[in-house]
């Protein structure tokens, strides 16, 4: 993964300085509250509903067992023992004090990391596949890439200061894994026609209470023209983008009221004039950077272990977790493991101390030492030899982080809600609870297979919940918690939004809900190989709605 | 109103701001770029050094032909968090090489943005009148030694060609 040298070290150093100086000046009077206010969400902090809350940058998802290990005595030091990953690949800490952290920024920085924009109205952490690097559909790594674009973002002087925040997302296989369609930015690495690497780019999806998917407005961006283009769309959206009215001023309002022929032919304007040569990327200089992400030194006998294969016949357990949470390599003879952090009666997305050290440890053992979060919020040890992940697996299993469900029903996504959130209209834990109970009976899971839940506590759409297959949202009606059910939506190729069913249901009707859809489903689906997308595609919005507003459904 | 330039030094401004109405006095004034546009027939011909006010709404394809020979354009701020005025500045340095006095003035006008404006290509900066001079100047002295991943527009950077010698991973 991409190593620091002194030059990475003392920009983060200077700006952990800074920070403390910005908390200083705030806490003696010196600086207005409005302004520290921009200041401090620049560096990941808000001031949630109970505490601060410190939102730590994960760039594309990618940790080292050292970082991973930091963050869980920083949760013991500075927090109540825990931490929460999100939808965005990023780690938040719920409950640190605002004096301290600038000291826990210290300590990030002594792991190389920060919480440099993490929030704010400017470019927030660069996603990407959680799969990097190891997924068989993959045309090249992307992380070079997004290094090269997360430095390029970081204090870019110019786009500091924007409408609204503006986040950038990059894929380069044939599932996008990165939900890259609903970033204000979606970077898909392609080659030409005739071979040559490049880009597809993608501009003005998003989510919130306007949820829109990006259109792509160039098929084709030769390799070393990113940073040109990228600095063409940011200076239109600079200039042009909404300031009057918050709830307009991402890009995607920008590109809808020009339309996106209009918007296309800005940036093009716009770019035609920028020195594409001082931008290049040039060949030594994306070289260096793959060096940084090269593959470790698998073991070429690793495919003849036979242990691996035993197990899964011998341990019926093992096998149900490999068949939900383990996928292929590229490499033949390693496995892709996946931490569930969906167990019962844990928010989705939250992980112990004790369970980051534990996860830290078997990434040393097992997985050359790095650990990658998703933006479904679970973790990844993505090098794992076959004849390891039985005791990757029971090692797991006794941390609590083996629950075989992933891309099920109950790997739901979901926003920290009301919970934590001041902007939460709704809870979504105590929802996601709900539904986890209504449906850990595992083998019923397995009939219903791949499905994905987003759920959000409000409009702003932290949990997806617009390309959730279901998506729940949470909605303040006369001070009670409801909730929006659509139907439909997804983040990968085929993204499309979800319809919404018809009014919203009370917090005591939505598990039950969620129940009816299902079993609409399992009724209607042509066989278990029609996944409930697919089902749902085919046959429409009208039977699930009968069912859903039948007498009975909202006695 | 506290005038302090790119080196630190902080001093009176030698320009008065002219109202729309105003009549034309003698030294050197700013007017807005509503007058500049009404006028400049006649102010063009002024001996006189005439600096122009610049909303962050212009659209300086339009307005460089206007600019292009003004001795001072002041760039505003009307909000802490509104940074149109940095996209106005990069593109009068580098695209149209605007080589006068470039003053940033408004509520960003702050220690906390000043290693940016520097390094957008700002050279003057009207001091926003609760801002401690004193931290302001300090932070235009060591914003020589801040690490950016950027090209710099300010004139001595001399950092940012080291790293471009030293590594060249990004476009530095």
């Amino acid at each position: 993964m991409y190593q620091y040298d002194e030059y990475d070290q003392r920009l983060v150093d200077q700006r952990v300085a800074q920070f403390r100086d910005q908390t200083r000046r705030f806490l003696a009077g010196e600086l207005p509250e409005d302004e520290f206010r921009a200041l401090r969400l620049r560096n990941g902090l808000y001031l949630q509903r109970f505490a601060p809350m410190l939102r730590i940058a994960v760039p594309y998802g990618l940790l080292s067992s050292t970082q991973l290990r930091m963050l869980a005595r920083i949760a013991r030091t500075y927090d109540k023992g825990y931490g929460h990953f999100t939808t965005r690949q990023n780690l938040q800490f719920n409950w640190p004090r605002l004096e301290q952290v600038p000291d826990i920024l210290a300590d990030l920085a002594s792991v190389q990391m920060h919480a440099i924009q993490t929030s704010g109205n400017c470019i927030r952490n660069i996603t990407a596949d959680h799969l990097a690097g190891v997924a068989a559909d993959e045309l090249v790594d992307p992380r070079p890439y997004c290094e090269i674009t997360r430095q390029w973002a970081t204090f870019h002087p110019e786009f500091n200061w924007l409408p609204r925040k503006f986040k950038i997302a990059f894929s380069s296989s044939t599932t996008d894994r990165a939900a890259t369609q609903v970033h204000d930015i979606g970077v898909h690495i392609v080659r030409s026609e005739v071979g040559e690497l490049g880009y597809s780019i993608y501009v003005g999806g998003g989510l919130g209470r306007m949820p829109m998917l990006a259109h792509c407005i160039r098929p084709f961006l030769p390799e070393a023209d990113l940073l040109s283009y990228l600095e063409a769309v940011l200076r239109i959206y600079n200039r042009l983008g909404r300031r009057d009215n918050i709830h307009r001023a991402r890009i995607k309002i920008l590109v809808k009221e020009l339309g996106p022929e209009r918007f296309t032919e800005l940036v093009e304007a716009e770019w035609a004039q920028i020195d594409r040569a001082a931008f290049a990327l040039s060949a030594e200089a994306l070289t260096r950077m793959r060096a940084h992400f090269t593959a470790p030194a698998y073991a070429a006998d690793a495919a003849a272990d036979p242990r691996f294969d035993a197990a899964v016949r011998a341990d019926r357990a093992f096998a149900a977790f490999v068949k939900r949470n383990v996928r292929a390599h590229r490499v033949d003879g390693y496995k892709v493991v996946f931490v569930s952090l969906k167990a019962p009666g844990v928010a989705p997305g939250d992980i112990t101390a004790e369970q980051m050290d534990r996860v830290a440890a078997l990434a040393d053992r097992y997985s050359f030492g790095e650990v990658r979060a998703t933006h479904d919020q679970n973790l990844v040890l993505a090098d794992v030899a076959q004849s390891d992940v039985h005791a990757v697996w029971l090692a797991l299993r006794d941390a609590g982080l083996a629950t075989p469900n992933i891309g099920l029903l109950t790997d739901l996504i979901c926003c920290p809600g009301l919970d934590f959130c001041s902007l939460a209209n709704a809870g979504s834990i105590g929802v996601a609870a709900d539904i986890n109970d209504r449906f850990d009976a595992l083998d019923h899971l397995y009939d219903i297979g791949e499905l994905k839940l987003k759920m959000s506590g409000c409009m702003n759409g932290c949990g997806h919940h617009s390309v959730g297959h279901i998506g729940i949202l949470g909605v303040d009606k006369k001070g009670e918690e409801w909730y929006q059910v659509t139907l439909g939506g997804s983040a990968e190729n085929d993204a499309s939004l979800g319809d919404r069913t018809g009014p919203s249901f009370s917090r005591a009707q939505i598990a039950d809900a969620v129940e009816r859809i299902i079993a609409v489903y399992l009724e209607q689906r042509r066989s278990e190989d029609e996944a409930f997308l697919a089902c749902y595609r085919r046959i429409g919005m009208a039977p699930f709605k009968a069912r859903l507003y039948a007498e009975e459904a909202v006695a | 109103m506290r005038l302090v330039k790119r080196n630190g030094v902080i001093g009176a401004d030698p320009y008065r701001r002219l109202a729309d109405d105003a009549p034309l006095i003698d030294g050197p004034v700013i007017v807005s770029w509503t007058r500049w546009m009404q006028e400049q027939a006649t102010l063009q011909h002024c001996a006189q050094p005439i600096g122009v006010q610049l909303p962050n709404t212009t659209d300086l394809a339009a307005a460089w032909p206007l600019l292009a020979n003004r001795p001072l354009i002041e760039l505003e701020f009307p909000a802490f968090g509104d940074g149109r005025a940095y996209s106005q500045a990069v593109l009068l340095r580098q695209r149209y090489r605007y080589a006068g006095e470039l003053r940033a003035q408004g509520l960003a006008v702050v220690q906390d943005q000043a290693a940016e404006l520097l390094r957008c290509g700002f050279d003057s900066f009207a001091l926003r009148a609760d801002q401690p001079s004193d931290g302001f100047i300090e932070r235009l002295k060591t914003a020589g030694q801040q690490t950016w991943y950027q090209h710099g527009l300010e004139p001595t950077v001399a950092h940012v060609g080291a790293r471009r010698n030293h590594r060249a991973d990004v476009h530095v």
